[in-house]
C-alpha cells in the first residue's frame, strides 16, 4: 500500500471503524459497557483519516469526491460519522458509537473491497459549477443523516423490545432511554428532510435552466425519496405514525435510499468532462 | 508499657449488622454529641495515636493506630460507657483485626462488599464523612491518612471494575431506574401516586429524591390524598378524575387496596391518543392489580407489576453476588499494596503483645 494514494488512507479509516466495531462487539458479548472514551477516540481518529482521504480524492478529481459508487459510499459513511460526533457526544449515547462504527466500517470496507466501483475517477464532474457540487454534496450528506436515523431507529426498536419484554440487563442496559431515542430520531428526521429539500432546491434551480442535462428518472427517484421522508415527518408531526412504526419506516426508507444511490450517482454524458481510469490499487 | 522496638499497630475494632441483631444495633450507633465525647476521651488515652470512627446505622467501627493493646481495650470501655452498652455483650459481638486485615476490611466496607445491601453506594460517602470528621478533629495522622485515602481509591477501583454496584436491588429504586430507561431525565416527568400503600409511598419518595418534576397524589378518600400530598409537598387529585386526566402524567405509581383494576385499557388508550409520542409508565404495586393486564398490549404503555420489579431486583442482586469473589480478589490486591506502604509505620501486631 502506498501512503501517497488516497485508498491507503481510506483503508486506515476503515480499519479504525472496524476496530470500533470489534470493541463494541466484544463489550456486547461480555455484557459489559465498552469504554466510551476509547470508542470516541477510535471514531475520531477514523474520521480524521477519512477526512484526509476524501481531501486527497477531492484534490485529484477537482471537486467533491462523489463521482462513483465507491466515493458515494465513502462520503455517506463520512457524513454519518460527522453527525455522530455531534449527536453522540450531545446525547451521551453509548451504543450509538458502536452502531456508527458498524455502519461506517461496512460502507467503507465494502466499497474498498469492490474495485469495480472505483475503476474510474471522473474528474471535475460538476464542470466547475459550485452550486451543483453543493447540491450533490448536500444530498449525500442528508443520506448520512438518514443513515444515522436508521441506526437510532434500530436502537429504538431494541429499547422498545427490552421494555415490553422486561429484559433490561446485559446489552439492553446500555441502551439510551426510549424518549431520548424518539427525540433524537425526530430531530434527525427533520434535519435530513431539510438538508435534502435544500439540496433539491439548489439542484432544481440549475435544472430549470438546463432541463435536458439531468436524467428525469434520477429526479423522480430523488424526489420520491425526499417525499417519502417528508411524508413520514408530516405523519410524525400529526401523531399518525410514531414509535415503532416510524422506526420501521425509517429503516426501510434508508434501505431504499441506499439502493437509489446507483440511480442518482452523478453521471456526465459524453459531453461532460473526461473520466480517468483509476491508477491506484 | 509497649516495647520501644515494636512498631505501633494498625487496628480495627467494632460491630456491624453481620454480628449484631437489630435490637442491639439500635443501641450501637453514636449520636454526634456522644461521638464528640468519645473523640475527646480517646485523645487522652495513652498509647492511642490515631483514630477514625465509622458510625452508621449498621456499623460502629474504630480504626486506629495504637502502641498498646491496653489502649484499644480502654477505647472499647469508653465506647461502652458513653453508649450505655453492656461491655460483656459488646465483647460477644465485636470483631477485631490488625495489620493488613484492617485495610482489607476498610476497602471492602467502602466498596459496599460488607454492606447489608451488597454494593450499595451510601457507605462510600459514610466512610468518607467519617474520615473527614476525624481530619477535622485532627485525630488521624500519617498512617490513617494514607490508609483511608488509598482505601478510597481501592474502593473506587473495585466498584468500577466489577458489577457489584450495577442495577438496583430494592423495588422502589428498580422502579425509578426503569423510569430512567423510558424517560431519561426525570426532572420533567409528572408522577401520579395512586393509592396510599406503604410501598407506593416509598416508591413516590424514591422518585422525589431522584428529582422527578412533580408529584400528584390521588386516593379513594380525598382526605387521605390531601394528607399524603401535604406530607410529600405534592398536589392532591380527586380519585374520580384520574381516568380523565391520565394523559397529564408520565408515571403512575399504583398501590390502591381496590378489589378490582382501577386503570382500564380504554382509559389508557384514550390517554395515549392525546399524547401519541409520549409513553406512559405504570408501576403497579397493588394486589390485586390496579392496572388491567390488557393495558400492556398498548404500544406506548409500559406496565410493570410487583412481581416484575421484584424479579428485576432479584436478578440484580444475583448479578452482584456473582461478582463478590472477583471483588474480594481486587480488595485483597489493593489492601496488600497499601499495607506495604504503611507497614513500616504501623506493622506491629497487637495480638502478639
Amino acid at each position: 500500500m502506498d501512503p501517497s494514494t488516497d485508498r491507503f488512507w481510506f483503508w486506515l479509516a476503515g480499519a479504525c471503524y472496524f476496530a470500533g466495531l470489534v470493541l463494541g462487539t466484544a463489550a456486547v458479548l461480555r455484557r459489559r459497557p465498552h469504554s466510551r472514551g476509547l470508542m470516541n477516540v477510535i471514531v475520531v481518529v477514523g474520521y480524521v483519516l477519512h477526512t484526509y482521504a476524501l481531501y486527497l480524492r477531492g484534490v485529484e478529481v477537482r471537486g467533491c469526491p462523489i463521482g462513483n459508487p465507491f466515493e458515494i459510499f465513502q462520503f455517506t459513511a463520512w457524513s454519518a460519522t460527522s453527525l455522530y460526533l455531534v449527536v453522540g457526544t450531545t446525547f451521551r449515547i453509548s451504543l450509538l458509537g458502536y452502531f456508527t462504527s458498524m455502519l461506517s466500517a461496512a460502507l467503507t470496507l465494502l466499497s474498498l473491497a469492490m474495485p469495480a466501483w472505483d475503476a474510474t475517477h471522473r474528474v471535475n464532474i460538476f464542470g466547475g459549477n459550485a452550486w451543483i457540487e453543493f447540491h450533490a454534496a448536500l444530498a449525500l450528506f442528508s443520506y448520512g443523516v438518514f443513515g444515522l436515523l436508521s441506526l437510532t431507529s434500530i436502537l429504538f426498536l431494541l429499547r422498545h423490545f427490552s421494555l415490553k419484554n422486561k429484559q433490561l440487563d446485559g446489552t439492553f442496559a446500555f441502551l439510551p432511554s426510549i424518549v431520548d431515542l424518539d427525540q433524537i430520531g425526530y430531530r434527525l428526521l427533520i434535519t435530513g428532510v431539510a438538508l435534502l429539500a435544500t439540496s433539491l432546491l439548489v439542484g432544481a434551480s440549475w435544472w430549470v435552466r438546463n432541463p435536458g442535462a439531468v436524467n428525469p428518472f434520477k429526479i423522480a427517484v430523488t424526489v420520491s425519496i425526499w417525499l417519502a421522508y417528508a411524508t413520514a415527518l408530516g405523519l410524525r408531526l400529526r401523531g399518525r405514525v410514531q414509535g415503532k412504526r416510524l422506526a420501521k419506516v425509517c429503516i426501510a426508507l434508508f434501505a431504499a435510499a441506499l439502493l437509489s444511490l446507483s440511480v442518482i450517482t452523478p453521471r456526465r454524458p459524453a459531453t461532460g468532462p473526461a473520466s480517468v481510469p483509476s491508477s491506484q490499487p | 508499657m509497649s516495647s520501644p522496638d515494636v512498631p505501633p499497630s494498625l487496628f480495627v475494632v467494632g460491630a456491624s449488622h453481620q454480628t449484631t441483631p437489630i435490637e442491639l444495633r439500635e443501641q450501637l450507633a453514636l449520636t454526634p454529641e456522644k461521638l464528640a465525647q468519645l473523640h475527646d476521651a480517646a485523645s487522652r488515652l495513652a498509647g492511642l495515636r490515631e483514630l477514625a470512627v465509622v458510625n452508621t446505622c449498621n456499623r460502629v467501627e474504630f480504626y486506629g493506630v495504637a502502641t498498646d493493646a491496653a489502649a484499644v481495650a480502654a477505647l472499647e470501655q469508653e465506647f461502652c460507657r458513653l453508649s450505655g452498652f453492656d461491655p460483656a455483650t459488646f465483647a460477644t459481638i465485636r470483631r477485631m483485626a490488625d495489620g493488613s486485615d484492617v485495610i482489607r476490611h476498610l476497602v471492602a466496607v467502602a466498596s459496599g462488599l460488607e454492606s447489608q445491601m451488597l454494593g450499595e453506594n451510601e457507605i462510600f460517602g459514610q466512610v468518607k464523612s467519617a474520615y473527614e470528621g476525624a481530619q477535622q478533629r485532627r485525630s488521624v495522622g500519617p498512617v490513617l491518612n494514607r490508609v483511608f485515602q488509598k482505601a478510597f481509591q481501592g474502593a473506587k477501583h473495585v466498584r468500577t471494575q466489577t458489577a457489584i454496584t450495577v442495577g438496583q436491588v430494592s423495588v422502589a429504586n428498580v422502579a425509578v431506574e426503569l423510569a430512567g430507561t423510558i424517560f431519561g431525565d426525570l426532572s420533567e416527568t409528572r408522577v401520579l401516586l395512586l393509592g396510599a400503600g406503604d410501598i407506593g409511598e416509598k416508591t413516590a419518595k424514591a422518585f422525589q429524591s431522584r428529582g422527578a418534576g412533580s408529584l400528584t397524589v390521588a386516593s379513594r378518600t380525598l382526605a387521605r390524598a390531601l394528607e399524603l400530598a401535604t406530607e410529600f409537598g405534592a398536589v392532591a387529585l380527586p380519585f374520580e378524575q384520574v381516568s380523565q386526566r391520565l394523559h397529564e402524567y408520565d408515571i403512575l405509581v399504583c398501590s390502591t387496596a381496590a378489589p378490582h383494576a382501577v386503570i382500564t385499557h380504554a382509559a389508557v388508550a384514550a390517554a395515549l391518543r392525546r399524547r401519541p409520542s409520549h409513553p406512559l409508565f405504570f408501576i403497579d404495586l397493588a394486589l390485586p392489580r390496579d392496572v388491567e393486564p390488557e393495558v400492556a398490549t398498548l404500544e406506548n404503555a409500559f406496565v410493570y407489576n410487583l412481581d416484575d420489579l421484584a424479579r428485576i431486583a432479584e436478578r440484580n442482586r444475583a448479578a452482584r453476588e456473582a461478582e463478590v469473589a472477583r471483588a474480594r480478589t481486587l480488595v485483597g490486591e489493593r489492601a496488600e499494596a497499601i499495607w506495604r506502604q504503611v507497614a513500616p509505620q504501623a506493622g506491629g501486631r497487637l495480638e502478639a503483645r
